[in-house]
């Protein structure tokens, strides 16, 4: 029972640049978040493993949106890409970290029954899309910049122009699910959803900049979007405490 | 000192099918993980289970839009490495939009000896990310058979709340005909409330 395998051990948790699980201003957290504090836990294989991912889990057009659902055309919009480097918290580049982003076309549209919005679906856009960080972190998507839409929280509210990401290390306990928005959007500083992190650096940081150098001659702008996981811990010396 | 913070987590939001269960909404996508951890066959010596369960928020409803995953030892009690053909101890379920469930059909796990040498009871870890959760959820499901090792298990132990330990417990269902091999479980998450589930910072 049980296996050998030395695991790497993490930095707790700083939940300083997370959001609060209940906050009023983000009316449906209210429900949904738990009363009991979390149970901090020392981590066990559980918690440190993490399944694997290869390249022959992706397909070639899965980091390219404004591809990969095209059946008559090219999806209308702007065409961006996004790129930037997986690293840990202690700035160490992080190689395979599976990274999974969702969005609404450039109306402002999801391809998604739930979504009644009154822009129209875009034929030629999904709106997701995958890829697995290099050897260097680096990773990079080709997508059509996402619209703003309205949403119901307060009246009259409206989600800035952002991108969903998923992103899976090594360790179960590395997972991560945001959002990126793009630099000089007014409607972030109005944004219910952004305002949950009240750390200002850590909503800075939500925020790709503009990178003229990445952005391709004629085809596209580029915005650089870098995400930090949770950082592995140097292991000075075992502990062979008791339980 | 660390140099860097890790990035803030922001909600999965409405939407979050589309980039983590493609398929759920129509749109094609080869299935990079599934609810059904063993499509290509039970491994040899394990046991088929499936698990089924809902969430449910503070006011008692049924959540419809979550998307749940898990990640388990194999019947030995071994975490996989690598995905290359086998047994994966991945897996991802949506809520049905309709039935309002999730379900997973895998094997059950073995006991886990944890770095220290303690033995964890067979458990399911379960992620949850959903609109309105601004924060993924951690949490583990435990297996009714297995009391004896639950009082053993550090996790479990380390609850202080004894009466809490049974929201980490499925329920059995009893077969539906008798030369059914599958053991079946019911397994509910309580974001808020008087049965909330344990959840953990891990």
């Amino acid at each position: 029972m049980g296996s050998s395998r030395v695991l790497d051990a993490y930095y707790p948790r700083n939940f300083a640049v997370h959001p609060r699980a209940n906050d009023p201003a983000y009316k449906t957290s209210l429900l949904r978040s738990p009363r009991h504090a979390l149970l901090s836990i020392d981590p066990t294989p559980t918690e440190l493993s993490g399944p694997g991912f290869s390249p022959a889990d992706l397909d070639p057009l899965d980091h390219d949106l404004t591809q990969n659902h095209a059946h008559t055309g090219l999806p209308i919009g702007e065409r961006i890409i996004i790129h930037g480097r997986v690293i840990d918290e202690q700035a160490r580049p992080l190689p395979n970290v599976l990274i999974e982003i969702w969005q609404a076309n450039a109306g402002g549209r999801y391809r998604h029954d739930k979504d009644r919005y009154l822009a129209p679906l875009d034929p030629n856009f999904g709106g997701c899309g995958r890829t697995l960080s290099g050897q260097d972190g680096s990773y990079f998507f080709r997508t059509i910049r996402p619209g703003p839409y309205p949403w119901r929280n307060r009246m009259n509210d409206w989600r800035p122009a952002h991108v969903h990401f998923a992103i899976s290390g090594k360790a179960w306990c590395q997972r991560l699910v945001t959002q990126m928005y793009f630099e000089g959007d007014p409607l972030i500083q109005r944004d219910a959803i952004v305002a949950t992190v009240a750390d200002h650096q850590a909503l800075d940081r939500l925020i790709a900049r503009f990178d003229p150098h990445a952005s391709l001659p004629f085809d596209c702008l580029a915005y650089r979007f870098d995400l930090v996981l949770r950082g592995r811990r140097a292991q000075f010396f075992e502990t062979l405490l008791p339980e | 000192m660390l140099l860097e913070n890790e990035t803030a987590s922001q909600t999965a939001g409405p939407f979050v099918h589309i980039g983590l269960v493609p398929d759920s909404v129509g749109i094609k996508q080869r299935a990079l993980v599934s609810s059904e951890l063993c499509s290509l066959g039970i491994p040899d010596g394990s046991k088929a289970i499936e698990v089924t369960g809902q969430v449910f928020d503070g006011s008692g409803s049924a959540i419809m839009d979550a998307v749940l995953e898990l990640w388990q030892a194999d019947h030995q009690g071994h975490y996989p490495e690598q995905s290359a053909g086998g047994f994966r101890g991945w897996g991802r379920s949506a809520i049905d939009p309709e039935l309002g469930h999730f379900s997973f059909r895998t094997i059950k796990p073995g006991p886990v000896t944890t770095q220290r040498g303690a033995v964890m009871a067979p458990h399911l870890a379960f992620w949850l990310v959903a609109r309105g959760i601004n924060l993924g959820l951690h949490t583990r499901m435990y297996f009714p058979e297995d009391l004896e090792l639950h009082a053993l298990d550090p996790v479990l132990k380390s609850i202080e709340l004894k009466s809490r330990w049974s929201t980490l417990i499925a329920s059995s269902i009893e077969p539906v005909a008798q030369n059914d091999a599958l053991l079946r479980y019911r397994f509910d998450i309580v974001l808020q409330g008087d049965r909330e589930t344990v959840f953990f910072d891990i």
